[in-house]
């Protein structure tokens, strides 16, 4: 853990370089918020505690709240005064527990471009959250859980993991001959419609599939109404995973 | 939220075993002074505090107050002023019940444990948060039955009763017994998991010091220069064992982890 065994030794140089935020902001509500991170810079030993704190407020916009007291805060600012104290120790390792929780789009939106600015400078960070598309957005690596380890991986693999690439085709009106039109084309493994206009195509690599495709089309006189990668969300890859595995219980 | 805290110091390498080992003073600070603020921003705690030792003071005050003056004679053998060393010994019971597991219901324990701090720190600014209010509380309510006596009683009753032993064996007393009772109160704080229980544990597991401090001051232990003394050792071992025992049993996985 940062460049640290994980002994029992080395526990408090580990809890040195890193930094955890909890779900629940465990902060002292009869603490205004200076104090409150005051505590926390103290237990860090971190040298220049004042501009710390100040900095760290800045990097939450809380600085015009230093002398609020916690307990008058809403659960959104509580969340960003939980986040501020988490980042006091400028850690390598940085641990948040469903950071935007209960938090307003805006102030959601503020926090991710703050995970994002400190995952650019380098801190490893570990984010547990329910929110998919939240992972997706800000993770290089996701892993799955559903009571086990599911699975481990970028988003790009868990995805082409469990699903097939797929295009996805609307045209004006239905293809007369589809068969004729989507038969022997690079990259195309096999075809489906879905609905009276829509054509689901299984493709190996959509990069030599999609112009391929689209020629054919125009070539059978067809008006195309769109051409689309199918992408599949995080969500997806979840619900997958969670299905196969109550499957799997049924059985 | 434009302005991200850069990760800095990132010296790898192992740690310092000096820095590993030794008690860092600016930690224990953090907490004592966390929890004086707390203490300040609800009177309560300490007015909560103060209230049983008052009501302590009732009975010695009453006893005294109605000795006529000729009864200096028979004070000669008596040590009520010793009476008042259950006091210290009761006053930090709950507060040193509540400090691990009330931040733990409340939520606050763990962030806190997932700092560098030591359980020996942690629990040093915990004990010095109970010890310094407590004291202070057991000396005042003291002074107050010594100015009563001085004021209220029957001419002659106060010189009798106000010894220089006894007046230093309260002096020397306090403290310690107010230690003790502190490490006992903390050390079921870590291991129970309702503040209730922890607050009810910690009053009965001092009943013995209230115990001893009172057959003393009813003459049924004779207090002695050899009983002082000896008392004073005891209670010093038990403070220092005290501490160690209580960080033996500071278990902070799994403070942080369990539910129960």
């Amino acid at each position: 853990m940062a460049g640290l065994a994980l002994t029992p030794e080395n526990g408090v140089e580990i809890r040195r370089r890193i930094s955890i935020m909890p779900e629940s902001p465990g902060l002292y509500l009869r603490l205004s918020v200076a104090e409150n991170l005051q505590c926390f810079a103290d237990l860090y030993e971190v040298p220049g505690p004042r501009d710390r704190i100040d900095r760290a407020l800045r990097a939450v916009g809380l600085a015009d709240r230093a002398d609020d007291t916690c307990g008058s805060l809403s659960k959104g600012l509580r969340q960003r005064v939980a986040l501020a104290r988490a980042l006091l120790p400028d850690p390598q390792v940085l641990f948040l527990d469903e950071p935007t929780a209960g938090l307003d789009p805006l102030a959601a939106r503020d926090v991710h471009d703050l995970i994002d600015a400190l995952r650019q400078s380098g801190v490893t960070i570990f984010l547990a959250t329910h929110r998919l598309e939240e992972a997706e957005r800000l993770c290089d690596r996701v892993a799955i859980l559903n009571t086990t380890l599911r699975t481990i991986g970028r988003p790009d693999e868990l995805r082409d993991r469990l699903f097939a690439k797929t295009l996805t085709v609307r045209t004006l009106i239905p293809l007369a001959e589809p068969g004729r039109v989507f038969a022997g084309l690079p990259a195309v493994d096999g075809w489906r419609q879905d609905g009276v206009r829509d054509y689901v195509i299984n493709v190996s690599d959509a990069t030599l599939a999609a112009p391929a495709v689209i020629r054919a089309l125009v070539q059978a006189g067809a008006d195309v109404l769109s051409v689309g990668e199918s992408r599949h969300s995080l969500e997806d890859v979840y619900l997958e995973l969670v299905s196969e595995d109550e499957e799997a219980r049924r059985r | 939220m434009s302005e991200p805290v850069t990760a800095a110091g990132k010296a790898g390498g192992a740690p310092d075993a000096r820095r590993v080992h030794s008690i860092s003073a600016r930690r224990v600070r953090a907490i004592y002074r966390k929890e004086l603020r707390e203490y300040r921003r609800k009177g309560s705690i300490v007015w909560g505090m103060a209230i049983l030792p008052l009501i302590f003071l009732l009975q010695p005050l009453i006893t005294v107050f109605t000795l006529p003056a000729g009864a200096s004679g028979q004070l000669a053998d008596h040590h009520e002023l010793l009476y008042m060393l259950a006091i210290p010994a009761l006053v930090p019971a709950t507060l040193a019940a509540y400090s691990v597991v009330g931040e733990r219901q409340q939520g606050t324990l763990e962030p806190v444990l997932t700092t560098p701090v030591r359980r020996e720190e942690f629990l040093l600014g915990k004990a010095l948060a109970c010890f310094v209010p407590s004291v202070a509380i057991a000396y005042a309510v003291f002074l107050l039955f010594l100015a009563s006596v001085g004021l209220f009683a029957q001419p002659g009753v106060a010189p009798a009763l106000l010894r220089g032993s006894d007046l230093l064996a309260q002096l020397i007393f306090t403290p310690l017994l107010a230690g003790w009772s502190i490490w006992v109160g903390i050390a079921i704080s870590t291991r129970v998991s309702e503040v209730r229980v922890a607050q009810q544990l910690g009053l009965l597991a001092n009943l013995p010091s209230v115990l001893v401090t009172t057959l003393i001051a009813f003459n049924a232990i004779h207090a002695s220069l050899l009983v002082a003394l000896g008392g004073a050792v005891v209670l010093l071992v038990l403070n220092r064992v005290g501490w160690r025992l209580t960080s033996a049993m500071f278990d902070r996985e799994r403070l942080i982890t369990s539910t129960r």
